[in-house]
C-alpha cells in the first residue's frame, strides 16, 4: 500500500471539490444548529424544575422530542427525511440536500450542549440576578448566555467535529464531500493513497477546528 | 418595613416533608439592623430567601414596606424586589462581567436611562471604596473586594431593604470587620433597613440593633441585642454568647473554691464594682473576683463578674438578695458548702 503521488495530482480537483462540499454541509447545519438548537437548549435549561420559567409540559415535551431524534441513527435519519429535503431545496442530491438531514440531528445534539453547558453556572449567580430584578430575557442574555460562554464555544468544537463525522456518510444520499470521498475511492475501490490523503485532510481539519476552539474559549473567559 | 406573619416553609424530599421554617412572626422595623442567628439547618436562610420570595412560603405573608409580596408575581414581583437589594455569601458576581457592568446590570433591570448609568456606577463604587476597580473582571479581586461589588449592587436602585445571606461567613475576621463597617456606614447614611443571618454572634454583637435566634424553623428568642447579650434565655442563645463573650472559669479553680459561685451582671451606666464594694461592705461576706470584664455592645457597656462568695449562707443569699436590688442580675452557678 504504497502512495501514488500522481494519483494526488490526478484527483486533486476532486479532492478539493469534495472539500468545499464538506465545508457547505458543515457551514450550513452548524448555522441551522446555532439559530435553532441555542434557543431550544436555552429554553430546555429554564423550564426545568426550580428555574425562572419552570414549566414542566413544555419541558418534557422538547426533551422528549430531542432524545427521538437523537436515538435515531444518522444513516437512517439520512434515508428518512428524503421527502422533506425535497421539500425544502427540491433536490435530494448534493451538499445542500445532505444539509438538511445533518441540520436535523445537529440542532438537538447542539441543544443538548447548550442545556449541559448551562446547567454548570452556579446556581446562586442566576439567583442573584433574580434578586436584583432582572427580566428572564436579562437573565438569559447576561448571565446564562456570557457564564456559558467558553463551554459554548467549546460545545460548537464538538458539534462541528461531530458534524464532520456525519458528513461522511451523507455520501449515502449523493452528498458529497471529504468523507464521501475517502469512502467511494479509498473503500469501496481500494484506492489507498485517495484514502490515505482524505483521511489525512480529516485528521488535519478536526485538528485545526478543535485547537480553534480551545484557543477561543481560553480567550474569553474571564475566570 | 418587614412585616413576617406566621410565615411556614416545607420542603419535600426523599424522607418526606421537612420544615423549613415553622410558623415564624418577626417585624424589622425601618432603619434597623435586624441579625438572625442560628446554626446552619435553623431555617435562617429560608427565612431570609422568603423575604424576596426568592423562596415562596408555603404559608403566611410577607411584606415589606407594606405591600404584601406574596400575593405578587411575575412582573409585579420582578419590581418589587428592585426595591429589596440581597448581597451573599459566594458574592453570585458574573464572572465574565467587569465591575461596572455587574453593577449596570442591576441598573439596567430598573429601566435606568443609559446616561445616567455610567455617573450612578461611579457613585456606587465611590461608596464601596472600588472607584480604581471598575473595568476589572471579579476574578481578579479578593474576597471582600467582591463582596464590596456585591453591595455596590445591591444598592444599586436605592432599596429600602438590603438582605445578608450570610455576606461574611466566607471572609476572614479582619475583612468581615470591614464590610460589617461598611453595612453599619450604609445603614446609618442611607437610612437602609438591614436584614442578615449569620452563625456567628460577633457579626451580631458588632452591628445589629436588634436580634433573633432560630432553632429547628422558629424563633426561639427576639430582642435588642444588649438585652438578649445581658439576660439570654435559652441554653443556644447562652451557648452562641459564650462563643464571643466567655466567662468561664477554669475547672481547676472551681474546684479549689469552696463558696458560692456567682454571676454578676450590670447592664448600661450601672457601676458595677462600686455596688460590689457596697454589697461586701454590708454585709458579713468575703467575695473572690474569678473573672470579670466590661462588654460594649453597640457602644453599651455591659460589665460581667464571676465571683466567689465565701461566709454564712443566710449572709450570701442576703447579700446576692441586695445585688439584685441594685439592678444586678446575679446567677448563682454554684453553692457554697
Amino acid at each position: 500500500m504504497g502512495i501514488e503521488w500522481g494519483r494526488i495530482i490526478e484527483l486533486w480537483p476532486e479532492i478539493q471539490v469534495a472539500f468545499y462540499q464538506t465545508l457547505i454541509m458543515i457551514g450550513i447545519s452548524l448555522g441551522v444548529a446555532l439559530v435553532i438548537g441555542l434557543p431550544l437548549g436555552i429554553l430546555l435549561f429554564i423550564t426545568d424544575r426550580g428555574l425562572f420559567w419552570e414549566n414542566r409540559p413544555v419541558n418534557s415535551v422538547i426533551g422528549f422530542v430531542v432524545n427521538i431524534v437523537r436515538s435515531i441513527p444518522f444513516i437512517i435519519l439520512l434515508v428518512a427525511l428524503i421527502p422533506l429535503t425535497q421539500l425544502i431545496t427540491g433536490t435530494t442530491i448534493g451538499p445542500v440536500a445532505a444539509s438538511v438531514s445533518l441540520s436535523v440531528a445537529a440542532i438537538p445534539f447542539f441543544a443538548r450542549i447548550v442545556e449541559t453547558a448551562l446547567r454548570d453556572i452556579d446556581k446562586g449567580v442566576i439567583e442573584a440576578a433574580i434578586a436584583v430584578g432582572a427580566t428572564p430575557w436579562m437573565i438569559i442574555k447576561d448571565v446564562l448566555l456570557p457564564e456559558a460562554k467558553a463551554s459554548l464555544i467549546q460545545g460548537i468544537t464538538l458539534t462541528v467535529i461531530s458534524l464532520i463525522a456525519y458528513s461522511a456518510m451523507a455520501g449515502v444520499v449523493g452528498g458529497g464531500g471529504i468523507g464521501d470521498l475517502a469512502i467511494r475511492f479509498g473503500y469501496y475501490r481500494y484506492d489507498n493513497t485517495i484514502m490515505i490523503v482524505t483521511v489525512v485532510i480529516l485528521i488535519v481539519l478536526v485538528q485545526l477546528i478543535q485547537q480553534a476552539g480551545d484557543f477561543t474559549a481560553k480567550k474569553l473567559d474571564k475566570r | 418595613m418587614i412585616q413576617i406573619e406566621q410565615l411556614s416553609k416545607t420542603y419535600q424530599t426523599k424522607h418526606g416533608t421537612v420544615k423549613g421554617v415553622d410558623d415564624v412572626t418577626l417585624e424589622v422595623k425601618t432603619g434597623e439592623i435586624f441579625g438572625i442567628v442560628g446554626y446552619s439547618g435553623a431555617g435562617k436562610s429560608s427565612l431570609i430567601r422568603c423575604i424576596n420570595l426568592l423562596e415562596r412560603p408555603t404559608s403566611g405573608t410577607v411584606k415589606v414596606g407594606g405591600q404584601d409580596l406574596t400575593k405578587l408575581r411575575g412582573d409585579g414581583l420582578r419590581k418589587a424586589r428592585l426595591k429589596i437589594g440581597m448581597i451573599f455569601q459566594h458574592f453570585y458576581l458574573i464572572s465574565q462581567k467587569t465591575v461596572a457592568e455587574n453593577i449596570s446590570f442591576a441598573l439596567r433591570a430598573a429601566g435606568t436611562p443609559s446616561k445616567k448609568i455610567g455617573p450612578r456606577v461611579d457613585e456606587l463604587l465611590e461608596m464601596v471604596g472600588l472607584s480604581d476597580k471598575r473595568n476589572v473582571y471579579p476574578a481578579q479581586l479578593s474576597g471582600g473586594q467582591k463582596q464590596r461589588v456585591g453591595i455596590a449592587r445591591a444598592l444599586a436602585n436605592e432599596p429600602a431593604v438590603l438582605l445578608c445571606d450570610e455576606a461574611t461567613s466566607a471572609l476572614d475576621p479582619n475583612t468581615t470587620l470591614s464590610i460589617l463597617r461598611l453595612l453599619k456606614d450604609i445603614n446609618r447614611k442611607l437610612n437602609i433597613t438591614i436584614v442578615l443571618i449569620t452563625h456567628e454572634m460577633n457579626v451580631v454583637k458588632e452591628i445589629c440593633d436588634r436580634m433573633a435566634v432560630m432553632q429547628g424553623g422558629r424563633v426561639i428568642e427576639e430582642g435588642r441585642v444588649y438585652d438578649i447579650f445581658a439576660d439570654p434565655k435559652t441554653a443556644l442563645t447562652k451557648e452562641f454568647i459564650s462563643s464571643v463573650v466567655s466567662f468561664n472559669v477554669p475547672e481547676e479553680i472551681l474546684e479549689k473554691c469552696d463558696g458560692t459561685i456567682v454571676k454578676v451582671l450590670f447592664k448600661g451606666e450601672v457601676a458595677g464594682d462600686g455596688i460590689i464594694s457596697d454589697m461586701l461592705q454590708s454585709y458579713p461576706v468575703k467575695g473572690n473576683f474569678l473573672h470579670g470584664a466590661i462588654e460594649y455592645i453597640q457602644e453599651l457597656p455591659l460589665g460581667i463578674f464571676v465571683m466567689e462568695l465565701k461566709g454564712d449562707q443566710a449572709d450570701v443569699s442576703q447579700a446576692i438578695h441586695y445585688l439584685e436590688q441594685r439592678e444586678a442580675i446575679v446567677e448563682v452557678m454554684e453553692h457554697g458548702n
